[in-house]
């Protein structure tokens, strides 16, 4: 069993869906971060069979929507002085703020600066968001 | 300054059934009396921002607000204005907010208007929004068929044409939907039939009944309320399928025969060849009746956002 030493201070991002850790590392951009990260892949879990691993030694801010966007799987722990001082479940939001964009053409979220892409959840399983502009349905993929 | 709360009208539902009644009975009031209302907005203005050509939205605007005494500003081409130059929606918004008193904006893109009334400290009206919506023109279709068939609600609806695109369309068939319309027959080729979103919401939140056709005489002896849409041109892929489904869609006085004696033809204008001539000297056909009141519709909806006193 490959071994890797706990974060005193910092995030782990847990039960990431096997797969989803590497898409979710290049999201949050930790390629390029100059405090230790580790990426863990294919983790034996007991509930998920495998899953992935993020820890990050660094207090840093996280978007919850945009993580339970991607993966409704994952929980965020927060480590202090090697402590989990919280620990939040990410879920599908219900509102959504500039995260991606409308897949209509002709909305104005897609030819206005001044404008980020709103949308609330009209439908959890097929993560269909209806445009607070057009009104037209995107689907989310990652 | 009065404390008259800002309200926008960017689609239908921002209003209340109690509202759009409100000013569907103002609408035919001042329909009867233009007179008595000459001087409701004396010294107000408004402001057309028409970022896309519009005929008969502009000028019925602009005859309503000078009907009741105001003063109107703005452009009818988006090339003559600040709007060539680069110029933002919320920016041109801004300052428009402080040349008038109300503004009405068509603009190609889905959602525009909404993003100026973000921005706006005046009310704002959706005059057509790309193939989104219109409600002035929803208030107008209210009105023509309060005037015609007495009440609004109760009617079997028909919606003819380019029911994909068709802005007119998408307001009201949602606005007679609230009005506890049950069913509604979609009549289109299949490239453009009502957009599936929409067909859902109406059936989840109204449990409406959709019927489609394809073909208008199929069910034309059904029909209460027939409103006429065009079939652009610019919606097809290619010159052979427009030129294969334009007359399939044409309303003449032989398919007419098989109507209810007392059904309306209604269309937002214009027409291209959707109607034929045949049918306007027909008392069913409404449209340039339809047309006109939407000169009233939009006088009632102007004094409503104004705050002003209309109670003469």
């Amino acid at each position: 069993m490959l071994e890797v030493a706990s974060i005193k201070r910092g995030i782990v991002l847990d039960h990431i869906s096997s797969g989803n850790g590497l898409k979710i590392f290049n999201k949050l951009m930790l390629d390029q971060v100059d405090f230790p990260v580790v990426l863990l892949m294919n983790v034996s879990s007991k509930d998920m069979k495998r899953k992935d691993i993020i820890k990050i030694e660094n207090s840093i801010d996280i978007d919850l929507d945009f993580l339970g966007l991607i993966d409704q799987n994952i929980t965020v722990n927060v480590i202090e002085n090697n402590k989990i001082i919280s620990k939040k479940k990410v879920s599908l939001p219900k509102k959504i703020k500039g995260l991606f964009s409308c897949h209509n053409p002709r909305c104005i979220t897609n030819s206005d600066d001044y404008v980020k892409p709103t949308f609330h959840l009209v439908s959890e399983t097929s993560m269909e968001y209806k445009c607070s502009y057009c009104e037209e349905i995107t689907k989310y993929k990652l | 300054m009065n404390n008259h709360k800002i309200r926008h009208l960017i689609e239908p539902e921002d209003f209340t059934l109690e509202e759009l009644n409100e000013v569907v009975a103002l609408g035919k009031k001042m329909y009867e009396a233009p007179a008595e209302y000459k001087r409701a907005c004396e010294g107000k203005i408004l402001a057309t921002l028409f970022y896309e050509p519009s005929t008969r939205t502009r000028f019925s605007f602009e005859t309503a607000m000078l009907r009741l005494g105001g003063s109107i500003i703005g452009f009818s081409d988006a090339n003559t204005s600040s709007v060539s130059k680069g110029e933002s929606i919320a920016d041109t918004i801004r300052c428009m907010s402080a040349y008038a008193d109300i503004a009405v904006m068509r603009h190609p893109k889905e959602g525009a208007p909404k993003l100026a009334s973000h921005y706006a400290s005046i009310p704002i009206i959706n005059g057509g929004d790309g193939g989104h919506q219109h409600p002035t023109q929803t208030l107008t279709d209210l009105l023509t068929i309060k005037m015609y068939k007495e009440t609004i609600e109760g009617h079997t609806v028909a919606f003819c044409g380019d029911l994909k695109f068709g802005r007119t369309v998408h307001s009201l068939i949602r606005t007679l939907a609230r009005y506890n319309t049950k069913k509604f027959i979609l009549i289109s080729p299949e490239e453009l039939t009502l957009p599936d979103t929409l067909k859902r919401s109406l059936k989840q939140d109204f449990d409406v009944e959709l019927q489609e056709a394809r073909y208008i005489e199929d069910v034309i002896s059904e029909i209460d309320i027939l409103y006429m849409t065009r079939i652009q041109k610019e919606r097809f892929f290619n010159e052979a399928d427009y030129a294969r489904l334009k007359d399939s869609y044409l309303l003449n006085q032989s398919k007419l025969s098989h109507a209810k004696k007392d059904m309306i033809v209604m269309h937002p204008l214009p027409r291209v060849n959707e109607i034929a001539y045949d049918v306007d000297d027909d008392p069913r056909g409404v449209y340039f009746k339809q047309a006109e009141l939407g000169v009233y519709a939009r006088m009632a909806l102007i004094t409503k956002l104004l705050g002003v006193d209309v109670s003469c």
